[in-house]
């Protein structure tokens, strides 16, 4: 197949193509994914998260030409938030990330939402390991900034940095969500404001008051990122971060958690469409809503019934 | 599960002039009429602009401008258009642009241009025209 061979060759129109296709649920894009599953999983994946505004894409893309100076490549996907109502969205992580648009050695494509909820996109894991597929070294997700909810970073990434800013009002909202656990590496983003310094001591002493399972001290940087400033320290902690969950085994059970979640959520999409595609009166749950609502059964007698149904055929 | 595909816009603004209202008020509305827009900010190259577009998968690019250095920007992103092998990418064109460079912009492979005045609806409905065949 012709886009299989181009991505092979290293062409960012095949790995732009393809990520469209993920996007829009084509099948002929699984199946090259299938085909090359076995280049995938050699990437660091790094996730970027936060709340709104607090500097995620302008780390990224200070972040990004640090590593093109060691000469890594670096694939980076930008999600922003879909409209609910339109389905349409405005991106524009990209504003902050200028200085690379043309560099051979980096590719970033911004994501839509769409719906999905927890920070990053349905096509987001997919478009990932057509990155890694591509060949890229490094690979950022830049989640949408929601400040509480996107957990989802910590399925496909690594290394997952929280981003904080001083002066937002609502940081300890975020630290207080419950969120802080998906942080791997802090960092307090535009030091050059008031409050930095205060807001550091508060993260420390969140952190304090939780015991951690394993012994990676989540490490609390300052950064500037409109300076690269703090920079080469936090490109030093994620390197650390990596090497620490390679050699504990961190990262092997981490996965193989991460490839169950994504097993049970396959499942269960494919079992609902089942359900939806099936042509079986028994199955149409429309009209079963419509007898729930007449109070002539009840959701738990319903799904037993389509239980009952699918069992009676595939016997 | 139905997915639709969405039409996704690179709005650009090349050249050296200093504001983007007009380029942020096509963007939202395209954003309203359901598209996704790649909104890339002031002071783009021609180079930016279509390896930004080949990165996002772009349907449309659309550029901006107003400070009447549109003969040369313009053409020039449809030269790297050819040069890409990315004719696919439809180009259409907005902002303070005297009537008479219309022709020779549309000669150059713009498939349109919008001069102040036109109605937001005129152009949600251009694009969705042009990219219909690729997306629905
Ligand atoms: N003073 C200061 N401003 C910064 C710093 N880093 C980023 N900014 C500015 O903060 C604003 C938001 O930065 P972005 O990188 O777009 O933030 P973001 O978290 O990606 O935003 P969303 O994606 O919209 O959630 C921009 O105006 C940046 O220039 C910093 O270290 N100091
Ligand atoms: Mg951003």
């Amino acid at each position: 197949m012709e886009l299989k061979k181009k991505l092979l060759e290293h062409d960012k129109r095949a790995v732009a193509r393809l990520i469209s296709m993920i996007e829009n649920d084509d099948q002929k894009a699984f199946n090259i994914i299938s085909e090359l599953f076995y280049l995938t999983g050699n990437a660091h994946i790094v996730g970027i998260t936060g709340p709104p505004g607090a500097g995620k894409s302008t780390l990224t893309a200070s972040l990004a030409k640090k590593l093109r100076d060691l000469d890594k490549t670096v694939g980076i996907i930008a999600v922003d938030p879909s409209s609910p109502f339109t389905g349409g969205a405005i991106l524009g992580d990209r504003i902050r990330m200028q200085d690379l648009a043309l560099d051979e050695g980096v590719y970033i494509r911004s994501m839509g939402s769409r719906g999905h909820l927890g920070g990053i996109s349905k096509a987001t894991h997919a478009a990932t390991r057509i990155l890694e597929i591509y060949g890229m070294d490094y690979i950022f997700v830049e989640t949408v900034g929601v400040g509480q909810s996107e957990v989802d970073i910590m399925k496909i990434a690594d290394t997952t940095i929280l981003v904080l800013v001083p002066g937002l009002g609502d940081d300890i909202q975020v630290l207080k969500a419950g969120i802080m656990e998906i942080g791997d590496i802090f960092v307090v983003n535009k030091a050059d404001k008031d409050g930095a310094d205060k807001l550091v001591l508060e993260v420390e002493m969140m952190l304090n008051l939780r015991k951690m399972e394993n012994d990676w001290q989540q490490p609390i940087l300052k950064t500037i990122a409109i300076q690269d400033t703090g920079i080469d320290i936090l490109v030093n902690k994620i390197f650390k971060h990596y090497n620490y969950i390679k050699t504990t085994g961190l990262l092997k059970s981490k996965k193989l958690k991460c490839i169950e979640a994504e097993l049970a959520e396959i499942l269960r999409e494919r079992f609902i469409d089942m359900v939806y595609n099936s042509n079986n009166a028994q199955l149409d749950l429309k009209e079963i809503a419509n007898e729930i609502f007449n109070k002539k059964t009840d959701p738990y007698t319903a799904v037993d019934k389509i239980f009952f149904e699918l069992k009676e055929r595939s016997n | 599960m139905y997915t639709d595909r969405k039409i996704r816009v690179v709005i650009a603004k090349p050249g050296l002039d200093g504001h983007d209202r007009g380029a942020k008020i096509i963007a939202h509305a395209l954003r309203d009429a359901g598209m996704e827009v790649i909104y890339t900010g002031l002071r783009q190259t021609p180079e930016k602009i279509v390896e930004t577009a080949i990165q996002e998968d772009a349907d449309v690019i659309g550029l901006s401008s107003l400070s009447g250095a549109h003969m040369h920007l313009f053409t020039r992103v449809m030269e790297l258009i050819r040069e890409k092998d990315a004719e696919n990418i439809i180009v259409i064109g907005g902002g303070i642009i005297p009537n008479e460079d219309i022709p020779k912009l549309k000669e150059s492979g713009i498939a349109e241009i919008f001069t102040p005045g036109t109605s937001m609806k005129e152009i949600i409905d251009f694009i969705k025209s042009k990219t219909i065949s690729n997306c629905e």
